[in-house]
């Protein structure tokens, strides 16, 4: 690959996290505290291909001239062994390009949710509910209270939770939301069952926002063995993909 | 950005010394571009099962990740290659190596990042001439025991602070014994370091921009295809067969290691994923963390592109069994 090749895939992968960090596409990938940093990754790609670029085509110009300046252009190589051009390895940074600019594929769903199991983690004391009604918790904040405090702090409130609906262990609808502390190769489920009335035709995959209480029942997460708390619900709402779909 | 704007470079891509014309990389780039924007919609197409959406969005998701850091490894390391003069390293080193090696590992608390960051700032260190035990050991404690990672440790398993303590302890011995390991077995021949003498007549700009573009491209194409493996195995490996060995206590610390081998998960982030498996026991999982910041699929195919595959093949093994042993005997004290 020569240096022209070389700039040209700089500014392609530069551009393509600039593009996915400023359009919110980064939001199916990674966490959103990385946005500044892939913001100041992309920029430093696309000038290091615009240098690339430019100091390239100026020792082309001084070559003509009978300058040896463009020496460098084939000196580039480093003793790995491939004498022509750059690294051959680097026609491989076009894949995350093409992947990011063409193909862009959706944030983990259902069928991620399924292969793993329900991530609830205990936490040493569950402080009160702040006022809300109905109250808007997340989901693990919702299942480990249900889990680990038994629901005492939850007690008769009403309280909304926002995920998608995915069949669950015993082919009952789980609501369902990843978490990711990084990127998505992280991502790990926390499940809810619905108990009650659902409306008809519910696809997987679905969005939905549910009011309920907390019922006391559980069910057992057959990835992990995880228990799976149920929430009895009075009110499902369809709502559209969230440009934010995985909890932090 | 669209790809349609970047096929302009072709045009002006006429390399000067071709006697004959052939086709040159840019034109080759060109036409692959093209032709993967017209096949578009087949490909797609061909994408839509949930498994290989879900891989196509793990291996995407990993290198988003990863880019922010590889860019900073990649800048610093430049930074060190271009601005920073070799005497520096001689004066902050101990000259014995022996004590080099435990001054590297500590000194890998400056280096706020993950693994992804630390390959390439450890290539530029050898290159600088700083002892390669020192070096080596500096790439495998920085990502592990920076204040990051330490704090995302302690987040996720919140009120185990001996996780944390396990941790930074466990990483930096293995570190140490690494280092001095190398120095005592490691033959310089393994390595095949790429010289960097053509920087040497350059200014210092043309040769710190000549320094990332050739680290970006090099160490982000192996960067690719670690990705693409922890992508396939996020997909293929049930997590159901776990349960299953997590039960015994010996084979669950081999297994974890191994897996944290497989998912190549980010420093920053792995201690969640620890903490979510819950089956295993804590020395386990102390391997899981223990190994996954020195030893992965993308930290290796990153470790033989820089130092080269012959260096890869013997210190990845040797890492990973040292990692685990280090795990198995300082898991139970410090747990």
């Amino acid at each position: 690959m020569n240096k022209q090749a070389q700039a040209v895939i700089l500014l392609l992968i530069g551009g393509a996290v600039l593009r996915a960090s400023l359009s919110g596409q980064y939001l199916n990938y990674v966490k959103a505290g990385l946005q500044p940093y892939l913001i100041a990754a992309g920029a430093i790609l696309v000038v290091a291909g615009a240098f690339t670029l430019w100091y390239e085509l100026r020792g082309a110009k001084t070559a003509r001239g009978g300058d040896n300046a463009h020496g460098h252009a084939h000196g580039d190589d480093d003793g790995h062994g491939h004498a022509h051009g750059g690294p051959k390895v680097a026609w491989l940074l076009l894949a995350p390009v093409l992947g990011l600019l063409l193909f862009a594929p959706p944030a983990l769903g259902s069928y991620a949710a399924g292969r793993s199991g329900s991530a609830v983690t205990a936490r040493s004391e569950y402080a009160p509910l702040p006022a809300g009604d109905p109250l808007s918790l997340t989901m693990l904040d919702y299942a480990s209270r249900a889990v680990f405090d038994k629901g005492v702090s939850l007690g008769e409130r009403r309280i909304q939770l926002t995920g998608f609906v995915m069949r669950g262990p015993q082919d009952q609808w789980l609501l369902a939301r990843m978490m990711v502390s990084c990127c998505a190769a992280d991502a790990r489920p926390v499940k809810v069952a619905l108990d009650g009335e659902l409306p008809d035709g519910l696809q997987d995959q679905q969005w939905v926002r549910v009011t309920g209480r907390y019922s006391g029942r559980e069910v057992t997460d057959n990835v992990n063995g995880e228990a799976i708390p149920f929430i009895s619900v009075s009110d499902v709402t369809l709502i559209a993909v969230p440009q934010e779909q995985y909890e932090s | 950005m669209t790809v349609t704007e970047e096929h302009v470079p072709p045009a002006e891509a006429e390399a000067p010394p071709r006697k004959r014309w052939r086709p040159g990389s840019v034109e080759v780039l060109a036409a692959l571009l093209v032709l993967v924007v017209l096949l578009r919609g087949p490909i797609t197409r061909s994408l839509a099962t949930p498994a290989l959406q879900t891989w196509l969005t793990v291996f995407v998701s990993v290198l988003t990740q990863a880019i922010p850091f590889l860019v900073f490894g990649v800048v610093l390391s430049a930074v060190i290659a271009v601005f920073i003069p070799p005497s520096f390293f001689a004066k902050a080193l101990p000259s014995h190596p022996a004590l080099a090696v435990p001054t590297a590992s500590v000194a890998g608390v400056v280096l706020p990042g993950c693994e992804c960051a630390s390959v390439p700032v450890a290539g530029a260190l050898v290159q600088r001439g700083v002892t390669p035990a020192a070096a080596f050991a500096f790439l495998l404690a920085s990502p592990a025991v920076n204040p990051i990672v330490l704090i995302s440790t302690a987040v996720a398993f919140p009120g185990q602070p001996q996780m944390v303590v396990g941790r930074a302890v466990a990483s930096l011995v293995v570190a140490c014994l690494m280092g001095w390991l190398w120095q005592a077995f490691g033959k310089g021949s393994w390595l095949r370091m790429p010289s960097r003498a053509h920087l040497d007549g350059m200014a210092k700009w043309p040769a710190f921009w000549a320094s990332v573009r050739h680290d970006v491209l090099h160490a982000g194409g192996f960067l690719v295809i670690g990705a693409a493996s922890a992508a396939v195995i996020a997909v293929v490996v049930p997590k159901t067969w776990l349960e299953h060995v997590a039960s015994n206590p010996v084979l669950a610390i081999v297994v974890m290691g191994l897996l944290a081998v497989l998912l190549s998960i980010c420093s920053e982030a792995d201690a969640f994923v620890a903490a979510s498996l819950t089956q295993f026991s804590l020395t386990a999982r102390l391997a899981f963390l223990v190994v996954g910041p020195m030893i992965d699929l993308k930290l290796f195919a990153m470790q033989a592109g820089i130092f080269g595959r012959r260096f890869a093949l013997r210190f990845a093994p040797a890492t990973f069994v040292m990692a685990i042993l280090v795990s198995a005997i300082l898991g139970p004290v410090l747990l």
